[in-house]
């Protein structure tokens, strides 16, 4: 009876997992969703600790701090979780994801201690979920860290031909421990030093926009390693669960590239930045720029039919969404149409932005998508641009040596006139100069998001 | 190979293409909580340490086991509470 208990909880935790994250593909299931998932999640564990024998019917031991271990990692979890800001959502996902990847590499690790390669199947298992879980720890950190903003990216010459040199003697000495043509534990030390190394080196060029789609690979990477415990242990959820996050997090960072128009490839090599700050530096757009006054702008928007908010990752550093509402409410108090035009990849996240502004209690339907905005900027009266560059430059579609060239951006320069809010003159994460910025229908607002968003809302309610 | 090996490969092709159906048309909007909620469905990673936590015997097992406990309730908390906090935004507005 006891023997069949598990397997029934373990089918229906894999279960729910499909169920889940289907769910989690539409608005109105996807908090149900998460939350069965999570039900499923905890069956499975509860009947773990509770039935699980190995061959020989013996149950586990250690259950005392196999429940502290719970305890502790529940606690540092929920705190963390609920503690953190909305605009630190990607790099709190990245930090858990690379949790995620150290514990399967400790499992593997500590297989490998324990039995060594047993055969081929099994030592690969071994071996696979060792490598892709450590990259995938500490390529999650350096873009937790890098989002966070802690760290810059960082290039040198040979970097690539280091990378795949480093890639391949791990690939190598990972097959030869799982084949047992080498044997030891200090080399799978070794072995797991050189991934970790690895996935630091390999997050370390990429650009601060580029985090995203690095987060759901190593998101994906993170999957496998948990199939490949699945796999040496014979256990069907972790193997279920963690194939289906590693195919959908694949397609999803697919997906990802695809809004941004560039390929996989031409992300992790990160040729984009590369290429970006060369053709920045050489052949800078040229011009004047002109600056506005938050009483002139408040003035230029209140008397407007229709304004066009473009939001981008400064509104969401600044902390500016409910600012940026009331400035919505104040608006539409003087008749004026206001809807917001969110870019596929605008935040840092997609989807990111739209979280930002429900959070602020922007209603659902005035965030319009790219595609549907796109037609209504020529007769829009006024572009507010808040913290956004790369997905309103103006060169993705005319200058073919730029290196966003090709990729979707929202039409704004069609629109009679662009306020640009922003920090300074700096160029985006793209690191390119935004012509936008000299046209003549542009004018500059710098400054803070949010102080300059306040400002404008004090202006309008004295209109 | 012997048939139960088979039959795991035999579940990790066909677990792969439900994965890409499964989250074939998400809307953009969803992409972030979606990529969340994924990262707490590996976090089933969380049954393997417990699996060579209950089978640690030596010291240095004992306290790498103990770690990986840990990290996993860490991966498997923390992303879903996270995923739910995004998606009460999206509920507000239902």
């Amino acid at each position: 009876m006891i023997e069949t208990l598990l397997p029934i909880l373990y089918l229906v935790a894999s279960v729910t997992f499909i169920i889940g994250l289907k769910m989690l593909g539409s608005p109105k299931s996807a908090r149900k969703g998460n939350l069965i998932a999570g039900f499923g999640m905890c069956l499975a564990i509860a009947g773990t600790i509770l039935f699980h024998t190995d061959s020989a019917g013996t149950h586990l031991h250690n259950i005392p701090l196999i429940l502290g271990g719970i305890a502790v990692g529940t606690i540092i979890g929920w705190m963390m979780a609920v503690k953190v800001k909305m605009t630190a959502m990607p790099q709190m996902v990245s930090f858990f994801n690379g949790m995620g990847g150290a514990c399967a590499a400790l499992i593997s690790l500590m297989e490998y201690k324990e039995t060594g390669s047993v055969s081929a199947g099994h030592g690969a298992a071994t071996m696979a979920g060792l490598i892709i879980g450590s990259i995938s720890f500490s390529g999650s950190i350096i873009a937790y860290v890098k989002l966070e903003e802690r760290m810059g990216d960082i290039r040198f010459t040979g970097q690539q031909l280091v990378n795949n040199g480093l890639l391949l003697a791990v690939l190598i000495v990972g097959a030869c421990l799982a084949l047992s043509a080498l044997t030891g534990f200090p080399l799978a030390l070794l072995l797991t030093a050189g991934a970790l190394l690895f996935g630091v080196l390999f997050v370390l060029p990429i650009g601060g926009a580029d985090m995203p789609v690095v987060i759901s690979l190593l998101n994906s990477f993170t999957g496998v390693a948990a199939a490949c415990g699945g796999f040496l242990y014979n256990n069907m959820p972790m193997l279920i669960g963690g194939i289906l996050v590693g195919s959908a997090g694949t397609l999803l960072t697919v997906v990802m590239c695809k809004s941004m128009n560039r390929s996989i490839w031409n992300v992790l090599l990160g040729n984009f930045s590369a290429q970006g700050a060369a053709s920045g530096a050489t052949e800078g757009a040229t011009g004047t720029v002109r600056e506005v006054s938050a009483t002139d702008a408040a003035v230029l928007m209140a008397y407007a039919k229709t304004v066009v908010i473009v939001p981008g990752y400064g509104l969401a550093v600044a902390q500016a969404q409910h600012a940026c509402h009331q400035l919505e409410n104040e608006l539409e108090e003087k008749g004026v149409t206001v809807k917001y035009a969110v870019h596929p990849v605008a935040g840092r996240m997609p989807g990111h932005m739209n979280v930002l502004l429900a959070e602020a209690d922007v209603s659902y339907d005035k965030l319009v998508e790219m595609e549907e905005i796109n037609p209504e900027f020529p007769t829009t009266d006024v572009v507010l641009v808040v913290g956004a560059n790369d997905v309103v430059n103006p060169a993705a579609k005319t200058d073919t040596a730029s290196p966003i060239y090709g990729m979707p951006i929202l039409d704004v320069e069609l629109a009679k006139q662009v306020i640009v809010m922003k920090r300074s003159m700096k160029a985006g994460y793209a690191g390119i100069e935004n012509e936008l910025f000299y046209r003549p229908n542009t004018s500059m607002l710098f400054g803070d998001a949010k102080t300059s968003m306040s400002a404008l809302v004090a202006e309008i309610k004295l209109i | 190979m012997d048939a139960s090996t088979l039959q795991l490969i035999y579940l990790i092709v066909l677990m792969a293409f439900l994965g890409v159906e499964l989250i074939g048309h998400v809307p953009s909007v969803l992409h972030t909580p979606l990529m969340s909620g994924a990262n707490a469905i590996h976090g089933v990673v969380i049954i393997g340490s417990i699996i060579v936590m209950g089978h640690a015997t030596d010291t240095a097992s004992i306290i790498l086991g103990f770690a990986a406990v840990v990290l996993g309730t860490l991966n498997v908390v923390g992303g879903f509470v996270v995923t739910n906090r995004m998606l009460e935004m999206f509920r507000k507005k239902q």
